[in-house]
């Protein structure tokens, strides 16, 4: 498996390398690990996502989930029974309303304190979790199973056949690509400064006058849209969606990835998500109590890898590419 | 008189029963530097983080250019002029020099928040953020990061990045601290020729460099003013001399 | 909806109300004193249930299983900030929530492991299973009567306790001041400790003597947790007389929600909750 490396502000190659990897796996035609990669970048986004708000603004947000669940809902909601719905529109809307969902939010959350805004996070997004799951709207805890994959077509040009698993590879693959590319592009922006100030210093940014809370607000909901793309995408690989998407898990899991990956720079959060899927994969083949050892190995890592989380990666990387690098 | 910047009227700030500031009025005027002193815990910095908007005072009115303010967000404060300096040094370390005063110029941008923009094509950012630099004495294209510099040029950063937005009035809360002797005449030349164009309160230990700037000094003692005016009056003031001064000779 | 009914479901909010403020007030203390935001606070009461099943199926008697439930809690309170908890005090809050997040996964998975996956029922002792007529044909559980009553006696004993003890004062200075609490020297730590046991006990034993009514069940750790962050996000974090409030008020509204508005019931709460933010940002109440 090709795993991102280093930075691309330090090591390009790396990037473009694991790009390329990814790009030709296809090529080794083992439809099992084309559907493993595809959700794991998808879920890569999804981190990411994440990683403009924990390791780049400054906010720990364990409601991230809801975000995502909504841009799948999204789709699933407005896919006809007897049609498929279209890819041009529906995207969109999933993203727009994803961002919307977020921005709502956000008007509460992003002007309290860390604690506060953890706490306040994971609460909103299981009244999201019960909007999908209690009431008539959201069809319950059963979910939808979708009829038909959304068309892509220009005029009578089939653009991408979501039919074919290897197109939704691709689909994946460039939505990654591109959404490291913009939260690149973003972090290096005055506007991503401005929140690697906040995340340093907020009072001192405030005294500066900076209108923090705007821009708070402001990566909140970029990152809902995100989170939304990376949903929407999910419900189009599977054709199914449930309220678990929204779940606590869900956001537990995604900060974890976060996390293992190491805060602030995006491929690490991506490089988190290929580390997430493999470490479950690992512990599930061991044991069917995987989530005893997955949570054993979550409360020795904080308790005993000395200098924090953000050394497991350098280690974590160790071990994957085999053999100790800078 | 010219009609002050910044004027306090009955300023009043208690935590529980303790008053940490308690009826203070003081006016601060362009071309004037003001410096507030007194001895530990007499509520200086307290007055600072009131006008700030750092804190609500409990009582009295700010007034800025005679409009209201004390009700004002800190960011707004910025904005409209008003400046500061923290004690505790607050530069963005793993920014660069340069970083640091183009990120503080960047704040007067409109729409800063709007993802896309790009700032640093702007001429004001570019030409705030040079002459910042060059009025702190630091070089204009400082590519060191910021926790590469010694204390006292982060002092100097510190003021520069203040002054990277432009303000009217100037709030510093003891900006020559820590430093060596120095670093330190560099700072009280910057303010010396920073006091024509703006409107300075300074809060400021050394009694030296106080008294050899100051146009008007307040002195506080437990959050109330206990004598204010030109140096002189200051230095001949028995209630001064006995409350403060004193105890300084007392102790050398 | 006559009179009688209404009076019911008061009843029921209130008793709902008072059981949420028995675990939330050990997760707004913890955090209040300690600076820990403890997302494992809802497997306490979870555990606290399952102990209640467990030990009153052995002996018989749900007050047996509840003495013995609250000793092990309090063991299990302190083995957990001895080995854990007291190694968070100093890191940020990304730590915090990692660890709790993970011993959310191990208590469940030793839940799992030690009793299983399925629902259970304890029996209402039968001291207490008789009902109290109100009309002809309504009538209300002397059990949830004594719940009420059980938990406004231990809201009465906290009250005591912080406010008229040694431990009280402490733990009151702890809250307005942390910093000042760490320089009074070497007591803090036991203070910790016990402040920690207090909230882990009172959050097993909300979990042992709500077992009766509401059931036992593998994801009743995860419920609660939500619901109590709500009750200390609105009553302000730290603050216990504002998680009695906000407790009381997500309680009936829960329980009022659930009778009138059933196909929106989970959503409700969560609205009082943004309406209450918008009001104010930082909860009801301030101090402790």
């Amino acid at each position: 498996m090709a795993l991102p490396g280093e930075p691309a502000t330090r090591r390009p190659w790396a990037i473009l390398a694991a790009g390329l990897a990814l790009a030709l796996f296809p090529l080794l035609d083992s439809p099992f690990y084309l559907e493993l990669i595809t959700k794991v970048m998808i879920l890569a986004i999804f981190a990411m996502s994440l990683d403009l708000l924990v390791g780049i603004t400054g906010l720990v947000s364990l409601g991230h989930a809801a975000y995502f669940g909504i841009g799948a809902y999204v789709l699933a909601l407005r896919t006809p029974r007897y049609d498929p719905a279209s890819f041009w529109t529906t995207l969109p809307l999933a993203v727009g309303l994803s961002a919307l969902a977020a921005f709502l939010v956000g008007i509460f959350v992003v002007r309290v304190k860390s604690t506060y805004f953890i706490m306040a996070t994971l609460a909103f997004a299981q009244m999201f979790y019960f909007l999908f799951h209690d009431t008539e709207f959201g069809r319950g805890s059963d979910g939808i199973t979708m009829n038909f994959k959304p068309a892509a077509a220009i005029g009578d040009l089939q653009v991408f056949d979501f039919g074919n698993p290897r197109t939704t590879y691709f689909v994946a693959l460039g939505a990654l690509a591109l959404v490291l590319g913009f939260l690149r592009f973003l972090l290096g922006s005055p506007f991503g400064r401005a929140l690697r100030g906040i995340k340093a210093n907020e009072q001192r940014m405030r005294s500066l006058g900076f209108r923090t809370y705007h821009y708070k607000l402001a990566s909140f909901t970029l990152a809902g849209a995100l989170a939304g793309l990376a949903g929407y995408l999910s419900a189009l690989q599977y054709g199914y969606v449930n309220p678990e998407l929204l779940s606590w898990h869900q956001s537990g899991n995604v900060l974890l990835m976060v996390i293992l990956g190491g805060p602030g720079t995006f491929t690490g959060a991506a490089l988190g998500a290929f580390g997430f899927a493999l470490l479950q994969e690992v512990f599930q083949a061991a044991t069917l109590r995987w989530q005893l050892l997955l949570g054993a190995t979550i409360v020795l890592l904080v308790l005993f890898v000395p200098g924090g989380l953000a050394s497991l990666r350098a280690r974590f990387r160790a071990a994957l590419v085999g053999g100790p690098r800078p | 008189m010219s009609q002050p910047i910044l004027a306090t009227r009955g300023l009043t700030r208690r935590f529980g029963g303790l008053v940490a500031v308690g009826d203070v009025s003081l006016e601060l005027h362009k071309g004037r530097l003001h410096a507030l002193l007194g001895p530990n815990g007499a509520g200086k910095s307290t007055f600072i983080n009131l006008l700030s908007g750092e804190l609500e005072p409990s009582g009295g009115s700010i007034t800025l250019r005679g409009e209201e303010i004390s009700r004002w967000t800190p960011d707004r404060r910025s904005r409209a002029g008003l400046g500061r300096s923290y004690q505790r040094t607050s530069v963005f370390l793993d920014l660069t020099v340069h970083e640091n005063c183009r990120l503080a110029a960047q704040s007067r941008l409109p729409r800063g928040w709007n993802v896309l923009q790009n700032a640093y094509a702007s001429f004001s950012v570019r030409e705030a953020t040079q002459a910042s630099l060059e009025a702190a004495g630091l070089p204009v294209h400082d590519l060191r990061l910021a926790s590469a510099l010694s204390h006292g040029e982060r002092r100097q950063l510190e003021i520069a990045m203040v002054l990277a937005t432009r303000p009217e009035v100037l709030l510093l809360d003891e900006p020559l601290a820590g430093m060596g002797s120095e670093e330190a005449i560099r700072i009280i030349e910057l303010l010396r020729t920073l006091a024509p164009s703006h409107a300075i309160l300074l809060v400021e230990h050394d009694m030296d460099a106080v008294f050899a700037l100051a146009d008007v000094i307040t002195v506080m003692v437990n959050g109330q003013v206990l004598e204010s005016g030109p140096p002189d009056q200051i230095r001949q003031s028995p209630a001064v001399r006995r409350a403060y001064l004193g105890d300084e000779e007392g102790h050398r | 909806m006559d009179l009688a009914s209404l009076l019911i479901q008061l009843l029921n909010g209130v008793q709902y109300g008072l059981l949420l403020f028995l675990v939330a007030s050990g997760l707004t203390l913890v955090f209040g004193i300690m600076g820990i935001i403890n997302l494992a606070h809802g497997s306490f009461y979870m555990v606290g249930a399952y102990m209640a099943f467990v030990f009153a199926s052995a002996t018989g008697s749900l007050l047996a299983g509840v003495v013995l439930g609250i000793g092990l809690s309090v063991a299990l309170g302190m083995l957990l900030e001895w080995t854990l908890f007291a190694r968070l005090y100093q890191r940020d809050h990304l730590d915090q929530v990692l660890l709790t997040y993970g011993l959310i996964l191990v208590l469940e998975e030793l839940r799992s492991i030690l009793v299983d996956n399925d629902v259970h029922g304890v029996p209402v002792p039968p001291m207490l299973a008789g009902s109290i007529p109100l009309t002809a044909n309504l009538s209300y559980p002397v059990y949830r009567l004594f719940l009420s009553g059980v938990c406004l006696v231990i809201g009465g004993l906290m009250y005591l306790l912080i406010q008229r003890t040694r431990l009280g004062m402490m733990i009151r200075a702890g809250a307005s001041n942390r910093e000042m609490v760490q320089s009074l020297g070497l007591n803090i730590k036991l203070v910790y400790r016990l402040v920690f046991a207090l909230g882990v006990a009172l959050a097993a034993f909300a979990g042992m003597i709500a077992a009766p009514v509401s059931s036992v069940y593998p994801g009743m750790g995860t419920h609660v947790l939500i619901i109590c962050l709500v009750v200390v996000v609105m009553g302000g974090i730290g603050s216990v007389r504002g998680a009695l409030l906000a407790a009381l008020l997500i309680g009936i509204v829960d329980t009022f929600g659930r009778v009138f508005l059933p196909q929106a019931a989970g959503v409700v709460v969560y609205l009082v909750m943004a309406a209450v933010l918008l009001w104010r940002p930082e909860g009801l109440f301030r101090s402790i």
